[in-house]
């Protein structure tokens, strides 16, 4: 019996080795959550691991920038020029859009409908991944001490990446979207057709349960749809690669995605989503007569406001939307057609008073800095309200069936042409009636 | 050493190494990290396993089945942890393929490059198969079996591991 111990002691300890894990394994299955003791293994294996990597990125990028911005600078000037003449042409199409925008939100008001936008970003660096094609994760350098939690959408400019899954003090995990656990609810944009993009254990996108049925042609672009309550909705996933129909009800389509997933080195991580209704219409209102007088008059040059700043610089996303301060629905809705002859000045006025009346909006653009070139948040429902208060003629009493009450930025308000709040006495009272 | 039957056919086939502390942490380290670290600069290079190779190293070298399971052990848990899957998948192929390399050095002359490919090529695959077997079957992860990336694989990671393990022949000495 001792023999037969001693010949087969190995070969016993491999099979207890085995179960062990096994065993644990099958616990992890059936444990909905993850168990103290694995995530006690993945925290001390994680907080070994990145800082090794954190150094090797950091040395490695010291090297580069080097490289980069004192050794090789050719081509830089013809670059500089490229770059000048594409920012002549993204301001053009930028008058364009933000048009376009103001529309939209017009309609989205009148609509009802509640929009997500991104409030703020996380900027992180790669640092590494997890080694293995079975599991398509990175490893960023932000962590718990920088604002990161789990399920916090990371995009790249270009696209959307994934989101965090784990977080440590200073790394987080972040699940890529071509893994097969991921799913992300997407859109196509020109269809409308609403799909569930999933990874495959090559490392591909799918857009799964479009009905095959459907007419998907390859070029066309994906976006998220809002649906995962992760990604906030509009964001470019990529585009169709392949189209093939599957063996049940539903297309087999490939996406490549918008994110180059296998060079991933900076990403935004969305740590702050708003989701916000826009301004509803109040087609009945009735029309202030400083508007109508605003848009036959020349209007006044702009005064830059001088109100402090309130709060952190918004991201470019927000920058567009309108104001809640600045958002009057009637004058949004009746001037839709109106083109603000001097939209530059508007803006910061209207910060202003958004500021200055305890508005706490969510949105960004109202606690920018009153400084900052207007130019960067053309809203036209905006403009001709507070154009009209700019320009008004000291003789001239708008009509105002609602005063602007302390702290109600919804509603207009009138503003002194140094973008101040106006006396609450020489605010006309109710149903007083102004010169039509 | 161990209690397999020795099937000696050279001095060297039974020479028995071992390794400082500071290199039997150090190398396995530099593998994790190096296989966490290279695939986002190079996404293909994960197809390689270093840690993989280096538990095949240590397990061949040191011709104990004792260690050879608990250094694929620690090494597969440790790559476990990285991934975003249970703990264990690794460790159990890694353990395995430990156990197996640590068994086969001592039959086997496992020092000249031809038998390393081929060893190494072997046991990548195991580690694949048993790797499958226990994602498909204990956890019901839906992993495929692609035939030709994986036979491709296992040669390349034999080619890598026979410069590797020239490379770190220098670390071991003889008892």
């Amino acid at each position: 019996m001792e023999n037969f111990f001693t010949r087969y002691r190995n070969a016993g300890i491999l099979v207890l080795l085995l179960f062990a894990q096994v065993v644990g394994l099958a616990v992890q299955v059936r444990r909905t959550s993850e168990s103290g003791s694995t995530s006690l293994i993945r925290f001390w294996v994680v907080s070994a691991i990145t800082p090794l990597e954190k150094a090797l990125v950091n040395t490695n990028q010291g090297v580069r920038n080097v490289w980069r911005n004192y050794f090789y600078l050719r081509g830089v000037r013809r670059e500089n020029r490229e770059l000048k003449e594409q920012i002549e042409r993204l301001r053009i199409e930028q008058v364009r859009l933000s048009e376009d925008a103001a529309q939209a939100r017009r309609l989205q008001a009148l609509l009802g409908f509640k929009e997500q936008y991104i409030a703020q970003t996380v900027a992180a660096q790669v640092i590494g991944s997890s080694g293995s094609d079975q599991s398509h994760v990175v490893y960023i350098d932000k962590g718990s001490n920088d604002g990161i939690k789990p399920d916090m959408a990371v995009i790249t400019p270009d696209g959307i990446v994934g989101k965090v899954l784990r977080v440590v003090h200073s790394s987080a995990q972040v699940l890529l979207i071509n893994d097969p656990s991921s799913g992300v609810g997407a859109i196509l944009q020109s269809s409308r057709l609403q799909g569930i993009l999933q990874g495959t254990a090559a490392g591909e996108v799918m857009l799964r349960y479009v009905m095959s049925d459907e007419k998907v042609a390859p070029g066309d672009q994906v976006l998220t749809s809002g649906g995962d309550r992760i990604f906030p909705k509009g964001l470019p996933v990529g585009s169709v690669e392949q189209t093939n129909p599957g063996s049940d009800l539903f297309l087999n389509i490939r996406v490549k995605p918008a994110a180059d997933l296998s060079r991933l080195e900076e990403v935004l991580v969305v740590s702050k989503v708003v989701e916000n209704t826009p301004s509803t219409a109040e087609p009945s209102a009735p029309l202030r007569a400083a508007d109508i007088l605003a848009e036959r008059l020349p209007s006044v040059p702009p005064k830059p406001a001088t109100v402090p700043a309130t709060g952190t610089a918004a991201s470019p996303t927000t920058a567009t939307k309108p104001s809640a301060a600045t958002s009057n629905g009637a004058t949004g809705a009746n001037n839709a057609g109106m083109r603000p002859s001097a939209p530059a000045a508007v803006p910061s006025q209207a910060r202003a008073a958004g500021a200055m009346s305890g508005e706490a909006a969510p949105d960004n653009a109202a606690k920018k800095p009153a400084g900052k070139p207007a130019a960067t948040a053309p809203a036209v429902g905006t403009v001709s309200v507070t154009r009209g208060a700019a320009t008004k003629p000291a003789a001239v009493k708008p009509v105002a069936s609602k005063p602007a009450a302390s702290g109600d930025a919804t509603k207009p308000k009138a503003i002194d042409s140094a973008g101040q709040p106006a006396n609450p006495a020489t605010q006309p009272s109710p149903g007083e009636e102004g010169p039509r | 050493m161990t209690d397999m039957p020795l099937v000696r056919t050279s001095r060297e086939e039974i020479e028995v190494y071992r390794f400082g502390p500071i290199i039997s942490v150090l190398i396995p380290l530099l593998a994790l990290v190096t296989q966490a670290f290279v695939p986002v600069k190079v996404r293909s290079f994960a197809i390689f396993d270093l840690p993989l190779l280096v538990t095949i190293f240590f397990a061949v070298a040191r011709r104990s089945q004792m260690a050879g399971m608990l250094t694929g052990a620690v090494i597969g848990l440790v790559q476990d942890a990285l991934t975003h899957q249970a703990i264990g998948l690794y460790g159990v192929a890694k353990t395995v393929v430990g156990y197996g390399a640590s068994s086969l050095g001592v039959r086997i002359d496992v020092e000249n490059p031809g038998t390393r490919l081929l060893v190494t090529s072997g046991f990548y695959l195991v580690h694949q198969a048993v790797y499958f077997l226990v994602a498909r079957n204990v956890l019901g992860i839906a992993v495929e079996w692609l035939w030709v990336r994986t036979l491709l694989a296992a040669v390349l990671n034999g080619l890598v591991a026979t410069v590797l393990f020239g490379l770190l022949d220098r670390f071991k000495h003889s008892t």
